[in-house]
């Protein structure tokens, strides 16, 4: 048992570490949580951590592994958000299992990201480079304005559809609006937990890593390494582009359905679901290391919980958070720490093997 | 019948004739060597031939099969293979992967049951594991398995792609310049190599070279290309005492 872990392929081992952290973490959260050692606030954070980190793992598929750069996950997320909460509120009056609920939920959220990812991979995976990252973009910030004019209602006619606003989708008295435009769909069941948001985070990881560790992800990783050799060993190059981009798409999903089941009122906002939170994510995906789901993961929650760890310190804490992005790129890019780092971590498990004999 | 047909191909750039009227047969199992000075057309002549550029006319049949128009990556799963000039293999992957990759097409199980890890997943790679581990053998990588390609020296990343190619188990084996940067004692391993290559698996070479020592060596026809005509075709010993093809090379 003891070579066990030694033996194993690197890759397994890998990963391995990193489903051992994130549960760890989560052990560890929970004993906090139930000692009452975790604020309000930091208990606040810990659903939308999950979401962060899982559409980070999305991005770092597409950036990492496809070596594609996209700056629309936000709107995948988005697609994700919106079509879970328009099916969980078309459902809430039909008295479905709340947990079955949220499943089919989870299924129609990730479906829908998927088959936008899918069909806007079509058109867009055609570019490459800075072109993909703008046109990804004004995907991105389209879907986040067609939700902002979209209006639903339901009555016993059945559904209405509109784009002006509320009064024109001519809904009978019994009518219901589900989707208000930029009002966006209110009173949703808060059903989000951390449990559930670490488990689907669990789910992400073990998708991304099994896919990149398989035959579909050694010919993703070989349109990335290099396009033309590719082509020339038989990789069908727009099948396995429009394969990753669908999967990163349908996990950024993941996290959007996520998202949407942990707040009473959902809409769509620049500060959720624009730009800025694309390079946000893609924030994550750098630093934490572009081909590193587990880095992916660590910078997401040390980035989404730092500014609220230095709330205290008032005007010093962008300054702060500044510094710390700055160190975090140096320790993950710069040779000589990459170095020191690898030689750190040996040293640690030489010294544990004495231990051990 | 040749296993390679090709018969007057051309193909212009804007008003530069790259290659005008090239025709060539190749019998199976022979190694074929195509020479000329730098710019004649050699390296145009290997992008037609595997689908890079769609030459204005000709013909090109491997085994009977018409191949003009046909996508590189057709042009790979109806038999030919390639490396390149400048070395293009799959850098940030293992040498052992570089393989597996180029095993894709002959191995398939589909991405589900890669992600979930089916019993068809396992059988597979162990098979693409064994078939890679034979030809890392041949090349003498297989204690590299697991370096990363990029970190390997130049004379094995000649190598590993000549594997690569083989790996996807073509009748026809392009080289582009194999020996390019190596020095006599690599050259002379290559030719070795090739060689070997040749006679255990059965197959069917076309190279470009500079290095006349290679090129003598090995092959056994050859055809002299300058400014994108044939200058002269036939075998290796009667074309390179050709007065033409020394004046191409030599000059006056």
């Amino acid at each position: 048992m003891k070579t066990g872990i030694k033996n194993m392929k690197k890759e397994v081992r890998g990963q391995l570490i990193t489903y051992g952290l994130v549960i760890g973490v989560f052990i560890i959260v929970q004993v906090m949580l139930s000692l009452g050692m975790i604020s309000n606030l930091m208990q606040g954070l810990l659903v939308p951590l999950c979401t962060y980190s899982i559409v980070a793992v999305a991005l770092n598929l597409c950036v990492g592994y496809l070596g594609e750069l996209s700056l629309g996950h936000a709107g995948f997320m988005c697609v994700g958000a919106f079509s879970s909460a328009f099916f969980t509120k078309c459902t809430m009056t039909t008295g479905l299992n709340e947990n079955v609920r949220f499943f089919l939920a989870l299924l129609v959220g990730t479906l829908t990201a998927a088959l936008f990812g899918y069909l806007i991979g079509i058109p867009v995976l055609r570019l490459r480079g800075d072109y993909l990252a703008i046109v990804t973009l004004a995907f991105g910030e389209i879907i986040k304005n067609v939700i902002n004019v979209l209006y639903i209602g339901r009555d016993s006619a059945g559904f209405h559809f509109g784009m002006k606003d509320e009064t024109s989708l001519g809904l009978g008295e019994d009518g219901e609006v589900l989707v208000n435009g930029a009002k966006g769909i209110m009173r949703t069941p808060h059903q989000s937990t951390f449990t559930i948001g670490v488990i689907l985070l669990l789910i992400s990881l073990f998708v991304c890593f099994q896919l990149v560790n398989s035959r579909s992800g050694r010919a993703i990783m070989a349109i990335r390494d290099n396009r033309i050799a590719a082509e020339s060993v038989g990789i069908p190059i727009t099948k396995y582009k429009l394969l990753a981009f669908t999967i990163s798409a349908a996990i950024a999903g993941i996290g959007g359905v996520l998202y949407a089941h942990n707040l009473s009122t959902l809409t769509a906002q620049p500060a959720n679901f624009g730009y800025n939170m694309s390079i946000m994510i893609l924030v994550f995906v750098v630093l934490g290391g572009m081909g590193s789901f587990r880095g992916s993961v660590i910078a997401a929650v040390l980035l989404t919980m730092l500014p609220e760890i230095l709330r205290g310190l008032a005007d010093y804490r962008m300054l702060i958070y500044a510094i710390v992005l700055i160190a975090m790129m140096l320790f993950n890019w710069s040779p000589k720490l990459i170095e020191f780092r690898k030689k750190f971590i040996a040293d640690v498990f030489k010294k544990k093997e004495k231990e051990a004999a | 019948m040749a296993l390679l047909e090709v018969s007057n191909l051309s193909i212009s750039f804007g008003g530069l004739r790259a290659v005008d009227n090239f025709s060539l047969n190749i019998e199976k199992n022979q190694l074929y060597g195509l020479i000329g000075p730098n710019g004649a057309g050699k390296t145009t002549v290997f992008n037609m031939l595997t689908g890079v550029y769609r030459p204005d006319e000709g013909i090109i049949r491997l085994d009977g099969q018409d191949l003009v128009g046909k996508k590189t990556i057709e042009i790979n799963q109806a038999g030919i293979a390639r490396t390149f000039q400048n070395i293009r293999l799959f850098g940030q992957q293992t040498v052992m992967d570089n393989v597996k990759i180029g095993l894709h097409n002959q191995y398939e199980y589909s991405t589900l049951t890669g992600i979930l890890r089916l019993p068809k997943y396992h059988s597979m790679e162990k098979a693409m594991n064994e078939k890679a581990i034979d030809l890392l053998k041949v090349f003498e990588l297989e204690d590299k398995a697991d370096y990363l390609a990029s970190n390997l020296p130049y004379g094995q990343q000649r190598k590993l792609e000549i594997a690569r190619a083989l790996a996807t188990n073509p009748k026809l084996l392009l080289l582009d310049e194999p020996a390019a940067g190596m020095n006599p004692n690599e050259t002379q391993e290559l030719m070795d190599t090739i060689r070997f290559v040749r006679d255990n698996f059965d197959m069917t070479i076309l190279l470009i070279e500079h290095d006349m020592r290679l090129v003598a060596g090995i092959c056994e026809d050859l055809t002299v290309l300058n400014f994108g005509q044939v200058l002269a075709q036939g075998d290796t010993k009667t074309v390179l005492k050709n007065p033409e093809v020394i004046k191409a090379y030599l000059g006056e």
